[in-house]
């Protein structure tokens, strides 16, 4: 393979990298004034990056030596982290425009590119340097955003606290990286599952290396997916963090983060599945568990979908736990559903705004929004139920998929109180539609922009039940995708 | 190798700090800088495992991995202190115990 071949297939990558930093330069020759054009702009680079998908970017080889994959995996994940972050943007003016204090500033939409790169590089690692590198380049980025609204205190403590623990989180993954380095000899994927297939892990010292690196990983990228007992930023940080900020760290890095998950348990620690599953389920059942019973008592809409971010996330890894084709395949399906429905529930907060154009949170203030606001109260209830899993909408097809996938792993145990846990779920995405449907209406919502209308009704519509006809395209871009790691 | 400093002792002096950083960030009472610093004694734990390692194995896939990690470390430190600078401006304090604004 020639070198010019090997850097075709990092083309999305390298669009991005070159539409940042390009874009970088105009935010600093243009200043705030340029804050409309950098933003569409970048929306255009997202969108070229997607197109730079196809091709040698999908095509199923490595490139440089295995350490970037080119797979139909990292294609399909890298399209929904695209998407999200192109979405990322176009809340944003809006949002900055009617909220006193801050303005939109045009470095925004240029750290979500940088953080879209690192989550390419996330989805597509086969190697465990490229893998640090994608998470930081994700993270950094990220941490800025998180404190975006400088006059905003609360803004400040949600960056400060993301800082903070994301750093310990990466300083627990490199612990765990250098002793996996250390006990198989490399950081290449496949080398490492060679060295975990030949080192049963039987009790000597070499094993105890082996098992403890791939504690300290699973332990690193629970924290970035914000599985229980690793979630305590998540409420904090989605509470302070700007709006359009918060709907973009519930979407992308989510699903990078999975999908980092599923590369690094299924490619390069395959051999040690029996050791792994038994962090994943217990991960997966105290996040479903945790992130329901905490919901219950919020009162705050952005708390309340953090809580309903930590639920997700267990269910996805129900999915990670069956370790076969089919399981990837359910929480690649998981995620892209799960990035339609939070998108569209952010939306609607995005909407949750006094008269006077300042954003309201609390659950309360959208008592009776049904008969102020029907079309807003609809989508909302869509959202709710969908994330709730309830039929006929198709949160519930994200749930079926990946508790098909545990049954048939012979994982009977988990599915069933996965199921029974997800009844106590229901609750609190249950009492928002029952605020906003019985509840007498208070205050009034300003009005609604028509361009984020616009996307909160594409995200009802998809996860209605018309989604169910995307059924068969889904299942065979998610299967080609989950066949890739095997 | 009686007497000689081994893989095991680096290792274990690695171990130690890495612990330390941790503790540092968990039973940190006083200041926000503390906690800097204690991030930057795991990093450092970790690449004293990497060059350890890397020595032990023969092979340089550890240092140029040290090297990245210091320099991420260093952006890293970068951008912890610009938001310590936006929080304290809001708040006159980087005292832990400074009650937070968000509670639940």
């Amino acid at each position: 393979m020639t070198y010019a071949s090997q850097v075709a297939m990092t083309l999305p990558e390298i669009v991005l990298a070159l539409g940042a930093l390009a874009l970088m330069l105009v935010a600093a020759w243009g200043g705030p004034s340029s804050t409309r054009a950098v933003s569409w702009t970048a929306v255009a680079v997202l969108g070229g990056a997607c197109l730079a998908l196809i091709g040698p970017a999908t095509s199923g080889l490595s490139a440089f030596d295995g350490m970037y994959h080119a797979d139909a995996f990292a294609g399909f994940s890298k399209v929904l982290i695209y998407i999200a972050a192109a979405v990322a943007i176009l809340l944003a003016p809006s949002f900055f425009e009617r909220t006193a204090g801050d303005d939109l500033r045009p470095e925004y939409p240029v750290l979500i590119l940088l953080s879209a790169i690192g989550m390419g590089i996330m989805v597509s690692t086969g190697d465990l340097l490229t893998l640090y590198i994608g998470l930081e380049l994700q993270s950094l980025a990220a941490y800025v955003l998180a404190s975006f609204m400088r006059q905003d205190q609360r803004s400040a403590e949600a960056g400060l606290k993301y800082f903070v623990l994301g750093a310990l989180a990466s300083g627990i993954l490199l612990y765990g990286i250098s002793l996996v380095y250390g006990f198989t000899g490399s950081t290449l994927f496949y080398e490492i599952a060679g060295a975990y297939a030949a080192a049963p892990l039987s009790g000597d010292g070499k094993s105890i290396g082996l098992m403890f690196g791939l504690v300290f990983v699973f332990a690193g990228i629970a924290f970035k997916i914000s599985a229980v007992p690793f979630h305590m930023w998540t409420p904090d940080v989605y509470e302070g963090a700007p709006t359009p900020v918060t709907a973009f760290f519930a979407s992308a890095p989510k699903v990078a983060a999975m999908g980092l998950a599923a590369r690094v348990a299924i490619e390069a620690m395959g051999p040690a599945e029996a050791q792994w599953r038994q962090i994943v389920i217990f991960a997966a059942l105290a996040s479903i568990i945790f992130g329901a019973v905490a919901a219950i008592g919020q009162s705050n809409i952005k708390r309340l979908l953090a809580y309903s971010s930590i639920n997700n996330v267990g269910f996805a890894l129900i999915g990670l736990a069956a370790g076969t084709p089919e399981g990837v395949a359910a929480v690649l399906t998981y995620m892209a559903i799960y990035v339609v429905m939070t998108l569209g529930s952010f939306l609607v907060v995005l909407q949750m705004r006094a008269s006077d154009g300042q954003p309201i949170e609390t659950i309360a203030s959208l008592s009776g929004l049904s008969r102020t606001r029907p079309g807003l109260a609809a989508a909302l209830a869509i959202f709710m139920f969908s994330l709730a899993g309830i039929p006929p909408l198709f949160g519930f097809w994200a749930k079926f998929a990946v508790f098909d996938a545990a049954v048939r792993a012979g994982l009977f145990p988990l599915a069933v109180v996965g199921i029974a846990a997800s009844t106590i779920g229901a609750y609190y995405y249950l009492r928002v539609v029952k605020t906003m449907y019985f509840d007498e209406p208070t205050a009034e919502f300003g009005e609604g922009d028509k361009l984020e209308g616009g996307l909160i009704a594409a995200a009802a519509v998809v996860v209605s039940p018309l989604g169910y006809l995307a059924i068969p395209l889904l299942g065979g871009w998610t299967m080609a995708a989950a066949q890739a790691l095997f | 190798m009686n007497g000689s400093i081994g893989l095991i002792h680096y290792l274990v002096v690695a171990a130690l700090l890495f612990t330390m950083g941790v503790l540092g960030i968990f039973l940190n009472r006083k200041n926000i800088i503390v906690i800097l610093m204690a991030i930057e004694l795991i990093l450092l734990a970790v690449n004293i495992n990497l060059v350890a390692f890397s020595a032990a194995l023969g092979d340089l896939v550890g240092q140029v991995f040290a090297m990245f990690v210091l320099t991420v470390a260093a952006g890293e430190a970068a951008i912890g202190l610009a938001i310590l600078v936006i929080f304290f401006r809001g708040r006159g304090s980087i005292s832990v115990d400074d009650p937070s604004r968000m509670k639940g």
